[in-house]
């Protein structure tokens, strides 16, 4: 298929359609909008339903009704809108349902601003709601990368029956680049038994619930969770590198924010100073690895986690380095980016230093 | 020999948690009787909630989710959704549905959202232990309201059949009491034609049982039902308040 222009929350709509999605429940906020308007102008065309909520939280629980009853589901947000869903992100988890979720970040805390921050990235990796689970966060970089990952997404989901995030940002639902909507890889997945369709009479009924009473069945309960979770750190941890043999400092970043770095790193190179880039594609798991190879190579000085936010991911860089290096952090917040101008200076600034 | 009664096929084996004298396990067995007598059972999905009747999952003899605290519509419309020829039903207490899930109700109503809900209205949080609810009456104790519910304060009891009466799709609308034969009989019919109303695909539809909670009320399960005629129906009269077919 040729390539065609297409603005990113069209294309993950898109995407989500090609991907078997048949059901999307949302509430409409900046930047994001797309997404709904595109489910609502495509679903009825194709059997599919698309269903303005009266919020989010019910947005959410309409997702686990319909994750529940077997369907292939989305939901799309954008931050204060995350916040009301991570009621039903928690229950989704714990009841063990595959959705997709999507998060075009903006900046914030509160009603903050509309345009493109990566400030919730604690609120996607590290719980966001009540009780001990996880949510597997995919971060593209790129349109192409939103769709082949938006794909992908629905498998990864229903193959660990668990919620995935997309999380991108304003510039990213916004922006127009261009797109193949290639074949993805299908896996092979196992079939929802356990969903609630109809008992018709031949078994027993099914039931979806992440209600443990018993303190002990509730524990065991979160040991197999974190079993699957293991599994899903083994088998699914993505990450992207550039340049980062002989590198001397390593700039750690991800989606948008990681090409701004790559422009940085280019007018780095013209001045005789090697810089690399680690750009996790998984947020969760994340790519301890490969950030801990890094920090043993002697060539590396130091490490830098740029990011659209005060320093979030910066804490998981810093575990992977695991104080053989130095992390260092360079951000903007609140719907500002950083620069490769800025970022190239600090990294001077931080080589001088460490020199 | 004749059977003369037996238990529903709509109720699983497991015995009630319910407190001696509660309303819940009637309205339970009212609700299950109803889907297997109109042949739904098999095909039904529920939606528990989060109240006293939280294990609704385990004795409904049907596909059930346990939904969060008061969005249990929400859960209803996903699951409708995608199964729209299957008896959808929520069964939640007024906590539930009239205070924390008042917009999930009310919206799900306003769609006309293809699903039966079984509203028991005990005028106060069960499982919490006998907090004040929307629905508690004026001057009732409860022990977020330890010298009564003060109108000026916290405002007066929500009428729930009243209010979703206006909406206009939602089609059946009515409100039962089960503290004698002959109101439970009422109650069962009601219950029947709101799911015969469901798989008619007219719209919403919503049976509140005005019912009892003899622990938090600090009654004998006698009693209990006597305070329940001499001062909840009075303000919460039984009737109905929407049927399609006499509107035609
Ligand atoms: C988000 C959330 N808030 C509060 C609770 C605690 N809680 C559990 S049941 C309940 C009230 C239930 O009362 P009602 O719906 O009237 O049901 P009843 O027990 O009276 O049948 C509350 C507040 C909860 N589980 N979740
Ligand atoms: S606490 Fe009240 S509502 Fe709950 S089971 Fe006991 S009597 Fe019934
Ligand atoms: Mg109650």
């Amino acid at each position: 298929m040729a390539k065609e222009l297409w603005k990113g929350n069209e294309a993950v709509a898109e995407a989500a359609i090609k991907a078997g999605c048949r059901f999307f429940f949302g509430y409409p906020i900046t930047p994001q909008n797309e997404i709904p308007e595109y489910m609502a102008m495509k679903m009825p065309q194709i059997d599919g339903c698309f269903l303005q909520a009266e919020s989010e939280v019910a947005a959410i629980n309409m997702v686990y009704g319909a994750a529940g009853a077997g369907a292939r589901v989305m939901t799309s947000s954008s931050s204060p809108g995350i916040s009301l869903k991570q009621e039903g992100i928690t229950y989704i988890a714990g009841a063990e349902l595959p959705c997709v979720i999507v998060n075009m970040v903006r900046g914030g805390p509160g009603l903050g601003s509309i345009q493109p921050a990566q400030s919730d990235y604690f609120q996607a990796c590290k719980g966001g709601g009540h009780g001990d689970y996880r949510l597997i966060v995919l971060a593209p970089a790129s349109v192409q990368e939103a769709v082949d990952l938006v794909q992908e997404a629905f498998d990864i989901a229903d193959q660990y029956r668990n919620p995935v995030m997309i999380l991108g940002d304003g510039m990213m639902g916004q922006m127009m680049e261009p797109v193949e909507f290639k074949e993805v890889k299908k896996r092979s997945l196992p079939e929802k038994t356990w969903a609630t369709v109809g008992t018709k009479g031949k078994r027993k009924p099914n039931v979806v619930n992440s209600l443990y009473i018993d303190a002990a069945d509730c524990h065991n309960h979160n040991v197999d969770l974190f079993k699957k979770y293991a599994e899903i750190e083994k088998n699914e941890v993505r990450v992207d590198t550039y340049n980062v043999e002989n590198a001397e400092i390593v700039f750690v970043a991800y989606g948008t924010t990681a090409r701004i770095v790559k422009n940085a790193i280019n007018s780095l190179a013209k001045e005789g100073i090697k810089a690399g880039l680690i750009r996790p594609v998984t947020l969760w798991p994340y790519p301890y690895k490969a950030i801990e190879e890094a920090a043993e190579k002697a060539s590396v000085k130091a490490f830098m986690s740029v990011e659209m936010s005060m320093g979030q991911m910066v804490e998981d860089v810093k575990l992977g380095a695991n104080g053989k290096k130095p992390v260092y952090f360079y951000g903007k917040a609140g719907g500002a980016f950083p620069t490769p101008k800025g970022i190239a200076e600090e990294a001077k600034k931080i080589l001088g230093g460490a020199k | 020999m004749a059977v003369v009664f037996e238990k529903t096929r709509g109720l699983a084996e497991k015995p009630f948690h319910y407190c001696p004298g509660c309303t819940h396990g009637i309205i339970h067995r009212l609700v299950a009787e109803s889907l297997d007598e109109l042949n739904l059972i098999d095909d039904a999905i529920g939606v528990a909630p989060v109240g006293c009747a939280v294990f609704a999952y385990d004795y409904f003899n049907c596909d059930m989710q346990e939904a969060a605290h008061g969005r249990a519509p929400a859960t209803a419309t996903g699951i409708k959704r995608v199964h729209p020829k299957s008896a959808v039903f929520t069964y939640q207490g007024d906590g539930d549905l009239a205070s924390i899930g008042a917009a999930e109700i009310v919206h799900a109503a306003m769609r006309g959202e293809k699903i039966t809900t079984i509203f028991v209205n005990n005028a106060i949080y069960g499982m919490t232990g006998g907090q004040m609810a929307p629905t508690t009456l004026v001057g009732q104790k409860a022990t977020t309201a330890p010298y009564g519910r003060d109108e000026n304060h916290a405002g007066m009891p929500l009428r729930i059949s009243e209010m979703l009466a206006t909406i206009p799709k939602a089609v059946f609308v009515e409100r039962v009491s089960v503290h004698d034969v002959k109101h439970i009989i009422q109650a069962k019919k009601a219950i029947k034609k709101a799911f015969q109303t469901q798989m008619e695909g007219k719209g919403f539809s919503l049976v509140e049982v005005v019912s009892t909670c003899p622990t938090n009320w600090g009654k004998t399960p006698i009693e209990a039902l006597k305070w329940l005629q001499e001062n909840m129906i009075p303000y919460y009269p039984l009737g109905n308040f929407r049927n399609t077919e006499e509107v035609k």
